[in-house]
């Protein structure tokens, strides 16, 4: 009953958080030259909601993401490139923002695992077939 | 061969158990704003409300600590960490405010029905604000020193225990 209760809650939350503002005016508009809407929708596609946390802000309804393709549109509307407006978020909202894989002192594993992995695999396999033979 | 085999076992054992582990634990949600520590950046939003002025950068930065209370009447935890807003205020902190998204009749009927803690209230109706101090949703406060530095940031409402954590926050950014 208890756990019913904290799910109705959990699921009330978003329902009530609902503001009765229009939306940011690049939130659903694009920039007028392509180019430029076309390199605001790639960032956008790789920039995580912060409300809805496994949604990008190019998918999301939610308010924040409108107010966040705001920013993104009105700053590469004015001339920012786009690295320079994920930086700007990745100082406010650390790496977690942004869902392009960088290599950092925290993320290093992820990409040496593998390669870690694959040496192991090849050392078996070399060690099996020249058994074999 | 037969130790590698144990190995590879105990390492694949050892990967189960770890997310089993991980499995068990509470998800942590909250995104931590990477600004604590840095200057507030410069901003500058009108009054949210007739009876009280707007925020500016400026304001953050006249020599008194202060909380930073970002708020929206459509929230419904903003309703639930009035009454500690309230007992802040009395332990003697000056709180500011920035509304989020919000029409001002709708601030001014929220302050009306549990109280009005805030010397200052900033009207944010892109969340621009919110964006340049990251932070990602309501109720979140921030502790700001005199110097305009962001010195703590607490997440979600505030609850009973959490007053005196502001408090001594506060008193660590030299009130």
């Amino acid at each position: 009953m208890r756990l019913f209760l904290a799910l109705l809650v959990a699921l009330a939350a978003p329902a009530a958080a609902q503001d009765l503002l229009p939306p940011a005016p690049y939130a659903y508009r694009q920039i007028a030259d392509p180019a430029l809407e076309a390199k605001a929708q790639a960032l956008m596609e790789t920039l995580r909601c912060l409300k809805c946390q496994s949604q990008s802000i190019a998918d999301s309804d939610a308010p924040m993401a409108g107010d966040m393709r705001h920013q993104v549109r009105s700053r590469i509307a004015g001339g920012e490139d786009p690295e320079a407006v994920r930086a700007w978020l990745v100082e406010r909202y650390g790496d977690y923002v942004s869902y392009k894989p960088a290599m950092s002192a925290t993320t290093w594993p992820l990409f040496a695992i593998p390669l870690v992995l694959l040496a192991v695999v090849a050392l078996i396999l070399r060690r099996r077939l020249g058994r074999a033979k | 061969m037969t130790w590698l085999r144990w190995i590879l076992l105990a390492l694949v054992a050892g990967l189960f158990g770890l997310f089993a582990y991980m499995l068990t634990q509470p998800k942590d949600e909250f995104v931590e704003s990477a600004m604590v520590g840095k200057p507030m950046p410069a901003f500058d939003l009108p009054a949210a409300v007739a009876d009280r002025p707007g925020l500016s950068s400026a304001d953050l930065a006249d020599g008194q600590p202060k909380l930073l209370n970002v708020f929206a009447s459509w929230c419904v935890p903003c309703a639930a960490e009035a009454p500690n807003l309230a007992r802040l205020e009395a332990s003697g902190a000056n709180i500011v405010a920035v509304a989020i998204r919000d029409r001002p009749e709708d601030v001014a009927a929220f302050l009306a029905a549990y109280g009005n803690p805030f010397s200052r209230i900033g009207k944010d109706d892109i969340s621009a604000v919110q964006l340049s101090i990251g932070s990602s949703g309501v109720p979140e406060t921030f502790v700001i020193d005199g110097r305009g530095v962001i010195r703590y940031q607490h997440i979600g409402d505030i609850r009973d225990s959490d007053v005196s954590v502001l408090l001594a926050e506060l008193r660590e950014a030299g009130a």
